[in-house]
């Protein structure tokens, strides 16, 4: 987990690359000689989020901004001056008809602007959303990266640990062999004894850190990853980097979700880029980064 | 993955071509995927549930210990709140609406009423919470919905652990002596346990993607105390009303379990004061409520999330 490697180049990356290096275990037995396995099929999938108590805006089409993709904006809504309906439901299609195949060694990052549908299409991805039309297959249990909801403010880190390891499906044992490991990736401990304090003192790059570190502790056949780079101080972003590397190798196929255009560069072979809902462009990191910063720079 | 060397704008989906879709659904099934998210077997379901009980465990004791994390006291509060409460209603119901009339060893009967229905009546209350006050968790990881309203419970059986002991000291302060009966109370504890989890389950299911219900909770279950004889001898109340209300208010799973804990702590507390059949009810309270409140709950599996 220490050891330094060049960015960018990593050596598993040209052969996650190469689909014939693909070995047809397990589930490619009935697959043709040669065929790329999947891990996730994504098929015509439509997500819609009902939000309880807020009356649709006077613009129509209106419900469908982007802005409003996560139902995060309902107090918004509110608060310029719209009426709630009593018991009325809005409905909010987040991601509209999305399909996509990935396969077994990729890295695949979303990207697109706030709203766009990324992280809730990651959700689905999960299992955590249920789709309105469609259907998500998958090979295996595809995880979110995160474990920051089942973390409690007051408890000391050291109990979030074993909190955060049980939560996310480990056994009792597990987080016994990894608890030394984990506390050791997040430094807590590097400035005192911190790690036996509630999390409520901790600075918020500290919990951060920690959040990250127990999230890590596990691997993954399918990992999506939601915004989790961004944490930290910038060698803590490195080392977390490197570590979503290591887990990339391990696991079958990772998502990664990010503004930072640089660590999808550094981490993905292949980008999927959603637009109201829609995926708007699917293919090489490179051509789909560079289309999208044309059509961004507008 | 990279069909097209270079993906054009107005071409945008590459996998796809747009004449002829592509079969992902084919894809998947030929190569043996299964849906995401889809809802287990119910066996499957309680073999996930098993093997997360340390999760239950440890998610129970986080909740119970972080209540009181900030307060002064701190843990004290585990056993002063139970104290408080039931000083609260000795105050109103014995001293000030003399509801003691006619009940020997009124405290010990008052706190033992007390302290059970708040087991019932905090299960309730947190389990309609249990999936909509922790959708953050529901939506980022996998586990069995049921662990969280089940975790819940066993917080408030912890918690009700805490007010056990407050009410032996009181009992044994009052001088009233232990019996072989006191051993009565681990099966009523099961019991009433098995039928609080399953309506907090229950509660959890309806509760899940919408606050009304939590809205009204309160007002339900306030009724439902005043319907359980937590404060009075609900025998002695309905003596003059008609046979049909005598008859319901036996069936009351929450009076049943009541009574069930005085007849075995309080040597007051006769045999005869206890509803025909109360064990057999209490017995078929647990069975129907816990059971089908879980089966209710896991029926709605793959929907727990949903904003």
């Amino acid at each position: 987990m220490a050891v330094a490697e060049p960015r960018g180049d990593s050596p598993t990356f040209g052969a996650a690359q190469e689909p014939s290096q693909e070995p047809s275990a397990a589930s490619g037995s009935t697959a043709e000689p040669g065929e790329r396995v999947p891990t996730v099929v994504v098929d015509g999938v439509h997500i819609v989020y009902r939000v309880h108590g807020a009356a649709p805006a006077a613009a129509p089409g209106a419900a469908s901004k982007p802005d409003d993709a996560m139902g995060h904006r309902s107090l918004r809504a509110r608060l310029a001056g719209r009426k709630p309906q009593f018991g009325s439901v809005r409905e909010v299609h987040a991601v509209r008809g999305v399909s996509f195949a990935a396969y077994r060694g990729e890295a695949i990052g979303l990207i697109g602007s706030n709203g766009s549908g990324k992280s809730t299409l990651l959700r689905a991805i999960a299992g955590l959303l249920p789709t309105e039309h469609g259907a998500v297959y998958t090979s295996g249990q595809p995880s979110l990266l995160g474990v920051n909801a089942a973390l409690m403010s007051d408890l000391t880190g050291e109990k979030n640990v074993v909190l955060g390891g049980l939560a996310m499906g480990m056994s009792k044992a597990q987080v016994r062999e990894q608890y030394q490991q984990i506390v050791d990736f997040s430094g807590i401990n590097t400035t005192g004894d911190f790690i036996s304090l509630p999390m409520r003192t901790y600075s918020s790059g500290m919990a951060a850190r920690l959040r990250f570190s127990i999230a890590a502790a596990k691997d993954h056949d399918v990992l999506l990853v939601d915004e989790a780079l961004a944490t930290g101080d910038r060698a803590f972003q490195k080392q977390s980097e490197r570590r979503i590397r290591e887990l990339r190798e391990r696991a079958g196929t990772i998502f990664l979700v990010s503004h930072n255009q640089k660590s999808i560069r550094d981490v993905c072979d292949r980008v999927l880029w959603l637009d109201k809902g829609l995926l708007r462009m699917d293919g090489p990191t490179d051509a789909v980064i560079k289309a999208y910063e044309q059509a961004t720079a507008r | 993955m990279i069909n097209s060397p270079e993906p054009q704008q107005s071409d945008p989906q590459v996998d796809p071509q747009p004449d002829q879709p592509f079969d992902f659904r084919a894809l998947a099934e030929r190569h043996g995927l299964a849906v995401s998210g889809a809802r287990p077997t119910f066996t499957a379901y309680l073999r996930q549930l098993w093997g997360r009980r340390y999760f239950i465990e440890a998610f129970s004791r986080a909740k119970l210990t972080s209540q009181y994390s900030q307060a002064r006291l701190g843990q004290v509060w585990q056993v002063a709140t139970p104290l408080l409460n039931a000083a609260v209603f000795y105050l109103v119901f014995g001293v000030l609406l003399q509801s003691k009339r006619g009940v020997p060893d009124y405290i010990p009967f008052l706190v033992t009423g007390v302290f059970v229905w708040t087991f019932t009546q905090t299960s309730v209350t947190a389990g309609v919470r249990a999936i909509s006050g922790n959708i953050g968790l529901v939506r980022a990881l996998h586990f069995p919905r049921a662990s969280l309203p089940l975790a819940l419970c066993l917080q408030q059986f912890q918690q009700l652990m805490f007010s056990m002991a407050v009410l032996v000291a009181i009992l044994l302060g009052y001088g009233i002596p232990p019996t072989p009966n006191w051993l009565l109370v681990v099966p009523v504890l099961i019991l009433q346990s098995m039928f609080n989890a399953g309506l907090a389950l229950a509660v959890a299911r309806l509760g899940s993607n919408t606050q009304d219900l939590a809205q009204v909770m309160p007002f339900v279950l306030r009724t439902w105390m005043y319907m359980s004889g937590v404060m009075y001898s609900l025998a002695d109340k309905a003596k003059h009303m008609p046979e049909v209300i005598q008859v319901l208010l036996t069936l009351n799973p929450a009076a049943i379990y009541l009574d069930l804990m005085r007849f075995a702590l309080i040597d007051s507390f006769h045999a005869d004061q206890l509803p025909p059949h109360v064990w057999p009810l209490a017995v078929g309270w647990a069975l129907l409520v816990g059971g089908g409140g879980f089966v209710y709950f896991w029926m709605a599996e793959e929907t727990y999330g949903r904003g």
